[in-house]
Order: structure tokens, then C-alpha cells, then sequence
């Protein structure tokens, strides 16, 4: 039997080209590695601008300016002991990390990190004779795949509190599934508004309609970009969000009794995300690779592009980190679900409504006015049941808000 | 500017030379100078003519809260003694994993045998090293500590010198003439430090801590 024969059991598996299976598992071990590399840069330059930003030095004995000082946390960290509580479920237990750390990769995979936009290409490049998008997948369902995995990110986290047996990271773990799951619908709502304008959920095709100076940030009116970003904050449990691990009241949170490799899969999780969350705000909102090609190759530029406009995100979240308090947990609630979501969602029917005037040739300043006096309306309704249910707590006894 | 005030505030800080901390300047030599009062690794001390000045009297494993000292006391042998009381110090052991450098055998201790000196940066890799011993701890012949391999003494000429912190308590039943004022003992090898002026006088020499102490209740006392 030949190998074609053999292959032909499954119809799909008849005429494989190996270059375009050798292109995948390239791109595989290119976004991998990257990403890795992209962690240990990010861990260094979170400490490092931190510190700046709070007029510290930061590490500094580890290499040239304390370069290799993640590297040599990674170290140590497979040099601990490993344990297990007693009272953990176990299975659950080592499950959790993974949980957490491989949905974290998974996002990567449908960014866009490069290729030339400009001219009317969609980010297309030729390698080795065939045509593919510097992304290691492109699938139709493109961000809705980068909100589910985010969804599956909540049980790594959960599943960790509550299989540690162990009441700090029990609250800790709670804490997030709250706190993620009450983001997640205004982080939602704010990419329909994306969505809405760019008419695919494709990452590529979000990209190619952005091109190449109509950017969401200013197309969908900012709003949007506002919200996705705080609640991006909130979903990747950062300050000032970050009550999941909030070590003056939780010990280390959801990860207090993890050690060694699987505390070290949680802390690559965690940074990961700031990556991808990142790098989806620039797909999103900010064009991703798309760019002027100044000098040479245009999928060179590509790639530039969206490293700079990376970077500029991840120095943000350091930003947010040196600067905010942590929020109180009521805080926190009350911004999710009375701000942002009504917020959220007013914007979204807003834009909507624009969308149909725009294909209707309706008069837009109407459009707008009536919009304006319908959100009104809402947000008197929203604002009276507030002050409604205050006044009942307040008529019950307990201690006024 | 409200809410947004504060990332202007942590943006400003970059860039800035004077920094809060400094860095750890070992390669470049020279090390910044200790505090006066620093509490480092203890010495044990001895007097002019040799003589050890424990009596192994235990008050300092008495008093420390770690309970990382550890002293047995025996008889002066009549021909050769080791101090000049009836009693020495005949096992003396910290153990450094616990010492928490509060001080307190320093003030415990009645004959200003123990002292806390400069010297932090030791880092041993095993409980034995960890376990400082009489011998390892008693000065040598010039009063100056004795230098453990796993010590880092790379500005010793600053910091040996300055080996004791053993202050005279300025309390009215202490000596008159230095009320209020810190007092120094002697040491072997270096005689007595002048003492430092009153309270009341440092802070009129540096207003900004002078300051800081009017305004915080129950400080400077």
C-alpha cells in the first residue's frame, strides 16, 4: 500500500500539499515561540517600567539591565518542590494550570502580526511558492474563537480556587469568575460595535476594512475603545482590577497554593493574556499591522506597525498598574454592570441605528435625535431603578451606599 | 484633572536621575555609609588586656524574642581565666536564620560583651555556617570582627572601624553629663566615640526632620 493509499481511507487526507502543511506547522512553531519570547520580554518590561514609573531602579544584577531576570525566575521556579494540599482535589488541581495556560496560546493564533495591508492587499505574503496570511489561522468565526477562549480562561481560574481546597484561594477564585463574567458582556458589546462596522468577524477581514487610516478607535467614536480597554483591564485581572490576587486580603488568590511549574504555567498565563489582549486592541481598534510602507518590503512593515502599536498597549497596562488604586469590590461591580454594560449597549444601538440610517438615506441629524431622546429615556429608566433600590436598602436598614 | 491627574504624576517620574533607590553599588566600589545605629551581625568584644568581657550571665538569650542565642556559662579556671569575673561565656552561639537584629542582647547585656556591628551582606548556603559560634564571633586582637568566608567585606576599611553600636542610655540614672545626649562606650582598639548631641540641638541642625518629628505625635521620645 502506498502512502496515498493509505491516506485515501479519509477523503479529506487525498492530495495533500506537504507545503502548505510544512507553511502551518511553521507558522505553529513561529506564533509559539514568539509569544514565549514575547512573555519573558513583557514580565522584564513590566518590572522595569513599573519602577520607572514609581521612581524605583527595578531589577538590575541579572544581565545588562536585569534582562535576564525572568529567565532566572523561570529557573527557579522548576527548581521548587512541587505539592499538592491534602484536601485538594487533585485531578482538578493539575488540571487547572493548563486550563489556564492553553486558551492563552489559543487567542494568539487568529492575530494578525504582520503582512502588507496597504494597496489593496489583504495582508497576504508569498512563502516557499504559496499564499498565506501572517496569522496562524483565519477562521470565519475570528473574534467570537478570541471571546470563547477568554470564556474558557474563567475555569482555569475557578476550577484552581476551588480545587485547592483551601478557603483564600476558594475567594480569590470566586472573586474572578464574578469579575470576568460581569466584563465579558460589556467586552462583548463593545466588539459588535467592531464588528458592526467592519461587517466580518474574520481578524483579517476586521484588519483589511480598517485600512488604511479608517481605524475603529475614531470610526466607532471612541466610546467603544474605552470600554473595551477597561474591561480588558477587568478580564486579565489587572490593577486596577486585580482583587483576584489582591495579596493584602487573599494571600496570592485563586494561585496561593500552587507551586514550582504549575504556579509558573499560571504566571506565563497570566502575562500571555496581557499580550493578546493587547494585540486584539490593536486588531481591533487600531488597524493591527496596517501601515505606510516608508522603505522596502511591505509585509516588513507589517510587522512593525503592529509592534509598535503592541508595545504602546503593553506599557498602558504598566501605565494603569503604577498609577490606579485597586478597586473595592463594590466598586468594581457597580462600574461593570451600572456603567459599562448600559454604556455599552446605549453605543451599540446608537452606531446601529446610524448604520441603518446611512443604508435607508435617512436625514442623519433625525437619526441622531431620535436616538438621543430613546438612550435618554433608557437611561432615566436605568437611573430610577437605581435610586429605587437604594432607597429600599436604605428603607430596610442597611447601611446606605 | 481629577481621576487622570494621577498618570501624569507616575509618567513625570521617568527618566528622572535622582531616584528613591539606589542602586546596589558593590562593583563600583565603595559602599554608601551605614547609619551609625545600623544593626548588623554581632560581635563579641573583649577588653584592652584581652580579656573576654562576657561572664555568661544568659541575659541576652534571656531577652531575645527569637530565641536564636544560645550561651552556656562555666567557671574561670583559677590559673588562665578567660574573663575577669568568676563566670565566661564558655559556649556562646547565634543562630543567624533566626536573629531578627532587634538589639535587645545589646541593651540586655550588662557588660557590653555583645555589640552589633556594620557587617549584613552574608549569605551561607548551610545551617552549620548559619550557626555563628564564640570563636567565630569574638574580635581579634585590633577589635575588629573576624572575617567569615562567606562574608562580603568589600568596604571594610569603612565598616570595620565602626564594629560596635553599643549606645549609653541617656537616662537620669545614667551619667549626668549626658543627659539627653547618646553616649558611646569603649572599644578595643578604636577608645570612645564622641558622643552625639542632644536631641533637641540634631533636630535644630536639620530642620526637615526636626519638622517631621513636631508634627508627629508621640515621636522623638
Amino acid at each position: 500500500m502506498t502512502p496515498a493509499q493509505v491516506l485515501a481511507l479519509d477523503p479529506l487526507l487525498i492530495d495533500v500539499d506537504w507545503g502548505v502543511v510544512g507553511i502551518v506547522v511553521l507558522k505553529v512553531v513561529v506564533a509559539f515561540t514568539l509569544l514565549l519570547v514575547s512573555v519573558l520580554f513583557m514580565v522584564w518590561f513590566e518590572r522595569k517600567a513599573v519602577s520607572d514609573l514609581q521612581n524605583r531602579i527595578g531589577p538590575n544584577r541579572a544581565g545588562p539591565f536585569g534582562l535576564f531576570q525572568t529567565i532566572a525566575d523561570g529557573l527557579k521556579f522548576f527548581m521548587k518542590e512541587d505539592s499538592i494540599p491534602d484536601r485538594a482535589d487533585r485531578r482538578v488541581f493539575v488540571l487547572a494550570p493548563y486550563l489556564a495556560a492553553v486558551p492563552a496560546f489559543l487567542v494568539f493564533a487568529v492575530v494578525p502580526i504582520g503582512g502588507d495591508f496597504s494597496d489593496g492587499n489583504r495582508g497576504v505574503i508569498r512563502i516557499f511558492g504559496h499564499d498565506t496570511l501572517m496569522q496562524v489561522a483565519d477562521p470565519p468565526v475570528g473574534i467570537l474563537f478570541v471571546l470563547a477562549m477568554s470564556g474558557i480562561a474563567v475555569y482555569g481560574i475557578m476550577l484552581a480556587g476551588w480545587s485547592s481546597g483551601s478557603k483564600y484561594p476558594l475567594l480569590g477564585s470566586v472573586r474572578a469568575s464574578a469579575q470576568m463574567v460581569s466584563y465579558e458582556a460589556a467586552l462583548g458589546l463593545s466588539v459588535a460595535a467592531v464588528v458592526l462596522f467592519s461587517e466580518t468577524l474574520s481578524t483579517n477581514g476586521i484588519v483589511a476594512a480598517q485600512v488604511p487610516w479608517g481605524w475603529n478607535l475614531w470610526a466607532t467614536g471612541l466610546v467603544p475603545f474605552v470600554i473595551f480597554l477597561i474591561a480588558a483591564t477587568a478580564e486579565l485581572n489587572r490593577p486596577p482590577f486585580d482583587l483576584v490576587e489582591a495579596e493584602q486580603e487573599l494571600v496570592g488568590g485563586f494561585n496561593t497554593e500552587y507551586a514550582s511549574f504549575r504556579f509558573a504555567l499560571f504566571f506565563l498565563a497570566e502575562f500571555m493574556n496581557v499580550v493578546t489582549m493587547s494585540a486584539i486592541i490593536v486588531t481591533l481598534f487600531l488597524g493591527g499591522p496596517a501601515g505606510p510602507v516608508l522603505v522596502g518590503p511591505g509585509w516588513m512593515w507589517g510587522t512593525i506597525w503592529f509592534t509598535v502599536k503592541l508595545l504602546g498597549f503593553l506599557f498602558l497596562f504598566v501605565w494603569f498598574r503604577a498609577t490606579l488604586p485597586r478597586f473595592r469590590y463594590d466598586q468594581l461591580m457597580v462600574l461593570g454592570w451600572k456603567v459599562l454594560i448600559p454604556l455599552a449597549l446605549g453605543w451599540f444601538l446608537l452606531l446601529a441605528g446610524l448604520k441603518v440610517a446611512d443604508g435607508a438615506d435617512w436625514n442623519p441629524i433625525a437619526v441622531v435625535a431620535v436616538a438621543a431622546v430613546g438612550l435618554l429615556a433608557g437611561y432615566g429608566l436605568l437611573a430610577s431603578a437605581l435610586w429605587a433600590a437604594r432607597r429600599n436598602r436604605e428603607l430596610e436598614g442597611e447601611v446606605s451606599i | 484633572m481629577g481621576y487622570l491627574g494621577g498618570f501624569w504624576v507616575t509618567l513625570r517620574q521617568i527618566g528622572r536621575k535622582q531616584r528613591k533607590t539606589r542602586p546596589y553599588v558593590k562593583d563600583e566600589g565603595g559602599k554608601r555609609d551605614k547609619p551609625v545605629r545600623l544593626h548588623g551581625r554581632h560581635v563579641l568584644n573583649r577588653y584592652e588586656d584581652g580579656m573576654e568581657k562576657c561572664i555568661g550571665c544568659e541575659l541576652c538569650a534571656g531577652v531575645c524574642p527569637a530565641r536564636c542565642i544560645y550561651v552556656r556559662g562555666a567557671d574561670n579556671p583559677p590559673d588562665a581565666p578567660v574573663s575577669p569575673g568568676e563566670r565566661y561565656g564558655f559556649v556562646y552561639e547565634i543562630n543567624y536564620l533566626r536573629c531578627i537584629h532587634c538589639d535587645l542582647c545589646v541593651e540586655a547585656c550588662p557588660t557590653e560583651a555583645i555589640t552589633e556591628s556594620k557587617l549584613f551582606e552574608f549569605s551561607f548556603t548551610n545551617r552549620q555556617d548559619a550557626i555563628y559560634t564564640k570563636a567565630e564571633l569574638v574580635v581579634d586582637d585590633a577589635g575588629l570582627p573576624q572575617q567569615l568566608p562567606w562574608e562580603d567585606w568589600t568596604d571594610a576599611e569603612v565598616v570595620a572601624p565602626l564594629t560596635s553600636a553599643w549606645m549609653r542610655a541617656t537616662s537620669p540614672s545614667g551619667d549626668a553629663r549626658y543627659t539627653g545626649q547618646v553616649a558611646w562606650s569603649g572599644e578595643l582598639g578604636f577608645g570612645v566615640r564622641d558622643p552625639e548631641p542632644a536631641q533637641a540641638d540634631s533636630d535644630a541642625a536639620d530642620p526637615v526632620r526636626g519638622a517631621h518629628r513636631a508634627s508627629t505625635p508621640g515621636a522623638g521620645h
